[in-house]
């Protein structure tokens, strides 16, 4: 059986006035709101606990025991924070639902804000989408506009203020200690852990950080119930999930679709590998996350079968490569933006991703030395687990997941470059059109 | 801390204590410890760069992972706290710690340039150290290192090598944490990170040399020091700083005769482990300007004498002088030598006349002391400030008077201490340690705490509140008569903070008018009998009370005393001319290190040996003795005190001479049992003339002649300006920025006007001594008096 599409957040993006609030209302936008406005905060929190909603972000924490660690009655403001900076190699979600329905995520952001008891929501949005930064100030606009954002929303007592903050172009700035002190107005480096976000995080404040993708789905969690959504997707991984696939297709974007659906089905969805082409490896979630092959295109999509393959399913936004594509340079790639986008802060991530791309743009040109191998993957040991974030971890997966299924195009690169062994040419979208 | 060599063994009970097993050894800590401290206890060293126990925890160098039972990844030991039944793995019985360790190192060492034979850090260098244990014989990489232009000035003073530095955050965190000057940041990021400071705002701190002491690698370098020596061919001597009253401990290296540097010694009572710039860089003076001989006047020219004929020379004048004899002793004499100094006047030349305010005094002052101060035992010290509820400083700027104390106090208000200043404006200082300024008129300090606010009373009367007074009270009528009532009133505790590192000592030892040691009245027979013993003289052979402060210096102009005995004196201190009044008296002698405005009118000068060059004590603020030792053990000039025992043999008269002599004869006489003076001085006012009144103390940094010889030091005092309201300069017609000329009763300073909106109205602030606003010498008037402000530069 095909697994089908589900398109829910994704529902409407054909309506060209989607962004708007009417465009919005008229799909049935903000019914949630008045919903959960009527309700006990604290049954909002036990829903999406329920619901069993995991983080979109990347890591899959579930969000509603993320929500009940905040304490209350404490005394302090509590603050909700989108993580709205996506910036990781190969994912293309929460932009997109930022510009196609911005008003999901307002609205989400009121619910979950009322639910914490924060009456101060901000959304960090990566700097380098401005459009999409205006699309939801936009938006944002329009809720104050219909008091949907303010003082006393819809008579219920509730007061939010939601500020929309553009970032300044790290990457680190996703790690979401780094977002709060860039929010603070610092450098953004990651912060000490304990205390955790949920107890000390904005201001020293209890503070909520979730991805968009996340807060996106929390009105129609709320309008449709639990059993809804746990009549998507699996037992540990319910409900759906905005899949991005990009990479050598006949059709790269979005698919909205249950979570287990397999990426032989989100390929077929997505027209097939071009003509001529199949797949040589692919992730499953941005370039974090470990590699898998063709021989992984029948695992479900989940958070525990992503796990047990020896990957993660990550942000979801499967990047697939045809056999064009050298293994090395991709690596080479990915840790070239590692290396450009480590904060300094921890020695293994700062030094470690350095000089590990030095010696894989040997590699890149045929250059490598047989023991360097060796040397890059104990140096990748010595940054996984080591440094003080997930970024220095990210940097350390691609080069050992590569060499788990692709050694020997390392070891042919040891005398042979990468552009000779892989003709860039043909793995550029117009290689089929003959341009050279 | 308790050891016991099986794991899981009964334990100490205390609820306070966790229990936690390192290496398979199990230690009891107090809960909140730290992994890396626990470890420390059982003397497992773990490797760490980043990690500094004053510092909060970063975790950023990884340099420490070890391993912990159940905890999936490798953990920071410098950031993990201790919990009840922990099991830590040290690099000692964990192979994951271990190699943790060397790959953290490897990447460490990776772009750290192999400088090390010409670095300053070489042979001292944690990296070096650590290298050895935990690093790689032989690097696996041949590709170029990242390199930066080196070195740059970070301040005048602090050097930086980029391409040496590990990114530890040690100075980083010192300048935001400790000092409070967080103007050193890490700059850029990843593989480019750097520190740095903004272009138009250099490391302007007056701790900037700490954070050189601090930096595990070679980055941090001073501009003083760089080049001049390698630290394994330096010979280190514990000693204790003498330029200002906070008491640090010190410890001064040196080669082949020269002192190459000073560096900030552990004394987690005093100064924990810092020191001021100062403290750390302006001993150039003790090896520049000196005075090699003995010199005596002879048809108006000094010319160069041997010791006995000078001594004898000195004597004689001095006896034929005898009681008409006034001494004058600095501020920075050393315990030892104040005694001596208190001894001689009264043993040989049988004055009392003697007083070892080298500065603007009073008369209250002197009652002040002699009844609260002179020879009380440590009432406050550094720990009760950091454990205090409420400060109140009256006439006092601690972070240019006593920096130690400005640390400390700036700690504790980070801990809720409330610091309140009693002041004309809210300074740098009072800003960091989120202080609250009292508003009070320069030399009207004794009406703004008889109106103190109430909750401001209320404060002060937490068990454990402090009144700090600062040597500016001598300048303000009535304030100490007002300090101690408040103090009576509140239970508030007292302190008075001296600038000088010897005013304390010399107060103590009775280098002041109507006091034998240890605060002994000189009129009350007890006193003079103790006294008279340890002196092995007649009671009845002691002067009586003689005079002290403006009494005195009058009494030399007068032509009423016919010599001066003047001990390490500066003239420029005094608020008159102290040149002019010595000029009252037919003979003076001089003893001094260095040239100086009395030397020059001395009839004698005897050379004398500065603090390297003897062994000594001072008294710090709180009353603690920093005693330190002879750093060159062949030095030439002897003490102060080994002078005045020549000039006393010269009488057949026997005083010790040595500071153990010294300290054996002050000990014998014990502390002062008996009656104190009371505390009733006359009623005073101030009549300062109408016009604006003139804030102004000594900066930290400035034209002190200790300071001299250290271009890169001066470099990093603060610039000088006038400060004024906002409203008070638009009052006066002043602009807002630009020069203006400050006029007092014999001159005028010309210097840019700074607005400061925190200052009080109809007051404008110089530094006292600094590069182009000498304030005595200058103006004529000082702290408290009226000046006049004009708009524009003086012609």
């Amino acid at each position: 059986m095909v697994t089908p599409l589900t398109p829910v957040i994704t529902e409407h993006w054909d309506r060209p006035d989607l962004y708007t609030l009417d465009g919005y209302r008229a799909v049935g936008g903000y019914q949630a709101l008045d919903k959960a406005l009527g309700s006990d905060p604290d049954d909002i929190i036990t829903t999406v606990k329920d619901a069993g909603l995991r983080g979109r972000g990347g890591a899959g924490f579930p969000t509603g025991l993320k929500w009940s660690f905040v304490p209350q009655g404490d005394g302090k403001p509590h603050y909700l924070v989108v993580n709205a900076d996506e910036s990781e190699p190969g994912a293309c979600k929460d932009i997109p639902i930022m510009m196609a329905n911005p008003h999901a995520l307002i609205e989400g952001v009121i619910i979950t804000s009322f639910a914490i008891r924060a009456n101060h929501a901000f959304i960090y949005i990566r700097g380098e989408v401005p459009n999409a930064v205006r699309k939801v100030e936009f938006a944002v606009k329009q809720a104050r506009e219909a008091g949907l954002i303010g003082k006393n929303i819809k008579g219920s007592g509730f007061d939010l203020d939601v500020v929309v903050h553009s970032g300044a172009g790290a990457y680190i700035c996703g790690e979401e200690t780094a977002l709060l002190d860039s929010l603070e107005g610092y450098r953004g480096q990651p912060r000490l852990k304990p205390p955790f976000p949920a107890v000390a995080g904005l201001y020293s404040s209890p503070t909520v950080i979730n991805n968009v993708e996340t807060i996106a789905n929390i009105p129609y969690i709320v309008d449709r119930g639990v059993e809804w959504f746990r009549g998507f997707g699996t037992e540990k991984s319910p409900g759906f999930k905005v899949f991005a696939v990009s990479g050598h297709v006949k059709r790269p974007g979005i698919y909205e679709a249950p979570l287990g659906i397999t990426m032989r089905e989100l390929l077929d969805y997505a027209g097939g590998m071009r003509d001529g082409s199949s797949v040589k490896f692919w992730l499953p979630g941005g370039s974090s996350v470990p590699m898998l092959t063709d021989e992984h295109l029948d695992l479900p999509l989940t958070y525990e079968a992503m796990a047990e393959a020896g990957t993660m399913l990550g942000t979801g936004t499967p990047m697939v490569f045809d056999q064009t594509v050298s293994v090395v340079k991709a690596v080479t790639r990915w840790l070239e933006f590692y290396k450009h986008e480590s904060c300094g802060k921890c020695t293994p991530c700062r030094e470690g991703t350095y000089w590990i791309t030095g010696v894989l743009e040997k590699f890149e040109h045929g250059q490598g030395q047989q023991a360097e191998m060796e040397t890059l993957t104990d140096l990748c040991g010595q940054i996984a687990g080591r440094s003080f974030c997930a970024l220095g971890d990210a940097a350390a997966t691609p080069y050992p997941s590569a060499m788990k299924y692709f050694s020997e195009e390392f070891e042919t690169s040891t005398h042979t470059s990468a552009d000779e062994q892989f003709d860039p040419i043909a793995s550029y979208v117009f290689a089929a059109a003959g341009v050279r | 801390m308790t050891i016991t060599n099986e794991p899981g063994a009964e334990l100490d009970a205390r609820p306070d204590l966790v229990s936690v097993i390192v290496d398979g050894v199990a230690v009891s800590v107090p809960a909140g410890t730290l992994v890396i401290r626990a470890a420390e206890m059982l003397g497992i060293e773990i490797p760490r760069f980043c990690d500094h126990p004053l510092l909060d925890p970063v975790a950023a160098c990884r340099a420490c992972l070890i391993e912990i039972d159940g905890v999936p990844k490798p953990q920071p030991a410098c950031a993990q706290v201790v919990s009840d039944g922990m099991q830590v793995r040290t690099q000692l019985s964990s192979d994951v710690a271990r190699e943790a360790q060397e790959g953290v190192m490897e990447f460490l060492l990776l772009n750290h340039p192999l400088d090390c034979p010409v670095c300053d850090k070489g042979g001292e260098c944690p990296l070096q150290n650590q290298a050895m244990s935990v690093g790689r014989p032989e690097s696996r990489f041949t590709e170029g290192k990242r390199t930066f232009e080196k070195p740059i000035n970070v301040s005048a003073q602090v050097l930086l090598d980029r391409e040496r530095c590990v990114s530890c955050a040690r100075c980083t965190r010192f300048a935001d944490q400790i000092a409070g000057d967080s103007m050193l940041e890490l700059l850029e990021r990843g593989a480019q990170q750097q520190v740095g400071t903004a272009d138009d705002e250099p490391f302007d701190s007056y701790f900037s040399g700490n954070t050189i002491q601090i930096c595990p690698v070679g980055a941090l370098t001073s501009a003083t020091y760089r080049f001049r020596a390698r630290p394994f061919d330096l010979v280190s001597v514990p000693t204790s700083c003498e330029h200002c009253a906070s008491g640090c401990s010190l410890r001064t290296d040196y080669r082949r005769s020269t002192i190459t540097r000073r560096l900030a010694w552990d004394d987690p009572q005093v100064n924990e482990e810092w020191n001021c710039d100062k403290g750390r860089f302006a001993f150039s003076y003790m090896q520049q300007g000196r005075i090699e001989w003995p010199m005596v006047r002879e048809d108006g020219e000094l010319r160069i004498a041997s010791w006995p004929e000078a001594i004898g020379v000195a004597a004689q004048g001095l006896r034929a002088a005898g009681s008409d004899t006034a001494v004058l002793v600095g501020g920075r004499s050393t315990v030892e030598d104040a005694y001596a100094y208190a001894r001689f006047a009264r043993v040989a030349l049988g004055t009392d006349d003697i007083d070892f305010r080298a500065r603007a005094s009073s008369d209250e002052e002197r009652d002040f002391l002699a009844a609260h101060v002179a020879g009380s035992p440590m009432r406050v010290e550094y720990a009760d400030l950091e454990a205090a509820p409420a400060v109140l400083f009256v006439a006092f700027e601690p972070e240019d008077e006593s920096p130690i104390v400005f640390l400390r106090l700036r700690k504790a208000s980070a801990s809720g201490t409330q610091v309140f200043s009693l002041g004309s404006g809210a300074s740098r200082g009072l800003s960091k340690m989120n202080g609250t300024l009292i508003p009070a008129t320069p030399g009207d300090e004794a009406s703004a705490l008889a109106d103190l606010p109430a909750e401001i009373r209320e404060a002060l009367r937490a068990p454990g509140a402090v009144i700090m007074m600062g040597e500016r009270v001598a300048s303000a009528p009535g304030a100490c008569v007002a300090a101690v009532a408040l103090a009576q009133e509140t239970g508030a505790a007292l302190a008075w903070v001296p600038r000088r590192a010897g005013e304390r000592g010399a107060l103590d030892a009775g280098a002041l008018a109507g006091l034998l040691p240890g605060g002994r009245p000189i009129d009350d027979s007890l006193a003079r009998q103790q006294s008279a013993d340890a002196w092995g003289v007649d009671p009845s052979s002691l002067p009586h009370r003689g005079l002290s402060g403006d009494a005195l210096l009058t009494s030399l102009r007068s032509g009423a005393r016919r010599a001066a005995l003047v001990g390490g004196v500066e003239a420029a201190d005094y608020p008159d001319d102290l040149v002019a009044s010595l000029g009252g008296v037919d003979f003076v002698v001089s003893i001094e290190n260095h040239h100086s405005a009395v030397t020059g009118i001395a009839d004698v000068v005897l050379p004398v040996a500065v603090v390297s060059e003897k062994a000594g004590t001072f008294l710090d603020w709180e009353g603690r003795p920093r005693p330190f030792g002879q750093v060159f053990r062949d030095a030439i000039r002897d003490s102060d005190a080994a002078v005045l025992a020549m000039l006393a043999e010269e009488w057949q008269i026997s005083a010790p001479s040595s500071v153990s002599e010294l300290r054996a004869e002050v000990g014998r006489m014990g502390p002062w049992t008996g009656a104190r003076e009371s505390f009733a001085p006359a009623a005073t006012t101030h009549a300062p003339g109408t016009g604006i009144r003139l804030a102004t103390w000594r900066q930290l940094l400035d034209l002190g002649v200790m300071q001299e010889g250290e271009p890169h030091l001066a470099a990093t005092a603060r610039a000088t300006v006038a400060r004024m309201s906002g409203a008070t300069a638009a009052r006066h017609g002043l602009p807002a920025s630009g020069q203006v000329s400050i006029h007092g009763s014999s001159g005028a300073i010309s210097v840019d006007l700074e607005i400061d909106d925190s200052m009080i109205d109809d007051v404008v602030w110089l530094p006292m001594n600094s590069e182009g606003s000498r304030v005595y010498r200058d103006l004529g008037v000082g702290y408290g008096d009226a000046v006049r402000v004009t708009r524009g530069g003086q012609a």
